[in-house]
């Protein structure tokens, strides 16, 4: 598979391989980066780090403990959440908890400008608020089944179906 | 095994958000290893979550990417091929291409530069060709002059002036004759210009009896600029006399067109 090598050879150190998984996933880790700290320029920096680091353990990861997109969407959720306990953004921002990754897609200034990304924006808007909470625990925030069951209050089972439904939907939405 | 029931459970969504444990995990990576189901329904789940995600973005600039090379200490040369080199390259193309419509430019240029002094090179020749006729002339021009000086203060030399006759009583010339070199000098400046098809000719004449001997027609009259003619004399003249004939010449002199007649004083 086209992916499996290049993930083979970014752990080979290859810095086109990187260079090919950094323009696959940049946009999505700036998404849930700028998910976390809600700031653009501070996204980005964050995102910068993550590839740095991501290049830099690459010998740590292995397909077998998980996907590559997986992997680097946890160092890029950890990267970000650090970013928000440190003192600086601590001074600087308010309090974040109560946004979901829905707000940013509802407002357009904030919108990555390509078409695609408006399309879904549209189709998103229209998710169950349940998914939306469901999606924004698991994925944009990295929350484990037991702590969005305790989070949303509902069973671990639920959470696991209910989210199975949910990117039933999604998926409905922007791959087709 | 049932796929379809593994499938469903919500498994496989949760193992792309990472929220398995590591046993989970390889579990999940064998089963894709067997089922291409399962993995078709991973990559599927991934990619939904990578275009969500995406686009709660605002997307980044290449400076993020040259950052990142920089900090990882990549070597330009090598990673930055694509968006380095590709416009050096139109850069090259394009400065050779102007350099090759100058260099056309100037060899047009040039080339027109090389007839134009050509051509003038050619008119210089025609000039220095005339010049040197001109000076040719001149030489001759003088030559003649220092024969006619030295001819006419040469003691040894006659001078018999050719008086008007009849008709032409107005008209006058002038023979130096060199006995030695067998030559005279006509001075024909007192001759008006012979009319259309008719030339002067000159005449030797012995007196008793009366026998005129042509010395030859004056076919450059009109050309000659100092009218004074050259003419080769080995005959023992007492006479010269000059009359108009048809072009060419008669064997005998027109009396009725006789211009001119000077005796030779005896000495």
């Amino acid at each position: 598979m086209h992916l499996d090598i290049l993930v083979e050879n970014f752990k080979k150190k290859d810095e086109k391989a990187f260079e090919a998984l950094y323009n696959m996933y940049k946009d999505s880790m700036l998404g849930v980066i700028y998910n976390i700290v809600r700031d653009h320029d501070i996204a980005e920096e964050v995102m910068q780090d993550v590839f740095i680091k991501a290049w830099h353990k690459s010998d740590t990861y292995s397909n077998q403990k998980g996907r590559f997109f997986t992997w680097i969407l946890n160092i890029s959720r950890n990267a970000a959440i650090d970013k928000t306990r440190s003192k600086n953004f601590k001074n600087s921002k308010q309090n974040l908890d109560s946004n979901f990754f829905v707000d940013i897609l509802e407002t357009s200034e904030n919108l990555n400008d390509s078409t695609d990304a408006i399309g879904i924006s549209q189709y998103v808007g229209k998710l169950a608020k349940k998914c939306i909470e469901v999606i924004e625990l698991l994925y944009f925030k990295g929350y484990t089944q037991n702590e969005a069951s305790e989070t949303l209050d509902m069973p671990i089972g639920t959470i696991k179906t209910r989210n199975r439904n949910c990117i039933k939907e999604l998926r409905n939405m922007v791959l087709n | 095994m049932d796929i379809n029931a593994y499938i469903e459970s919500g498994i496989l969504e949760l193992y792309v958000a990472g929220t398995l444990s590591e046993k989970e995990n390889e579990e999940v990576y064998a089963l894709m290893q067997k089922h291409p189901e399962i993995l078709q329904e991973v990559l599927d789940i991934e990619a939904a979550i990578v275009k969500l995600t995406a686009a709660t973005s605002q997307g980044s600039d290449n400076a993020v990417y040259q950052n990142i090379k920089q900090k990882l200490g990549f070597d330009d040369s090598d990673t930055q091929v694509i968006p380095i080199n590709k416009p050096k390259n139109n850069w090259i193309s394009y400065s050779g291409w102007a350099a090759a419509f100058v260099l056309g430019v100037g060899l047009l240029w040039l080339i027109n530069q090389n007839n134009q002094l050509k051509s003038s090179i050619q008119t210089a020749e025609t000039q220095q060709l005339l010049l040197e006729t001109q000076i040719e002339n001149s030489k001759s021009n003088l030559e003649e002059a220092h024969t006619l000086i030295s001819v006419l203060r040469d003691d040894n030399i006659a001078r018999i002036p050719l008086n008007g006759q009849g008709n032409f009583s107005n008209t006058y010339a002038k023979v130096y004759w060199d006995k030695n070199a067998k030559r005279i000098f006509l001075d024909a400046q007192g001759l008006p210009e012979p009319p259309e098809g008719k030339v002067y000719q000159v005449w030797s004449l012995k007196l008793s009896p009366l026998t005129p001997t042509s010395l030859g027609t004056i076919d450059s009259f009109k050309t000659d600029s100092n009218k004074i003619f050259e003419i080769q004399n080995s005959h023992e003249s007492e006479a010269f006399g000059i009359t108009l004939e048809p072009a060419g010449g008669s064997k005998t002199p027109t009396m009725e067109q006789l211009y001119t007649l000077g005796v030779v004083n005896a000495t």
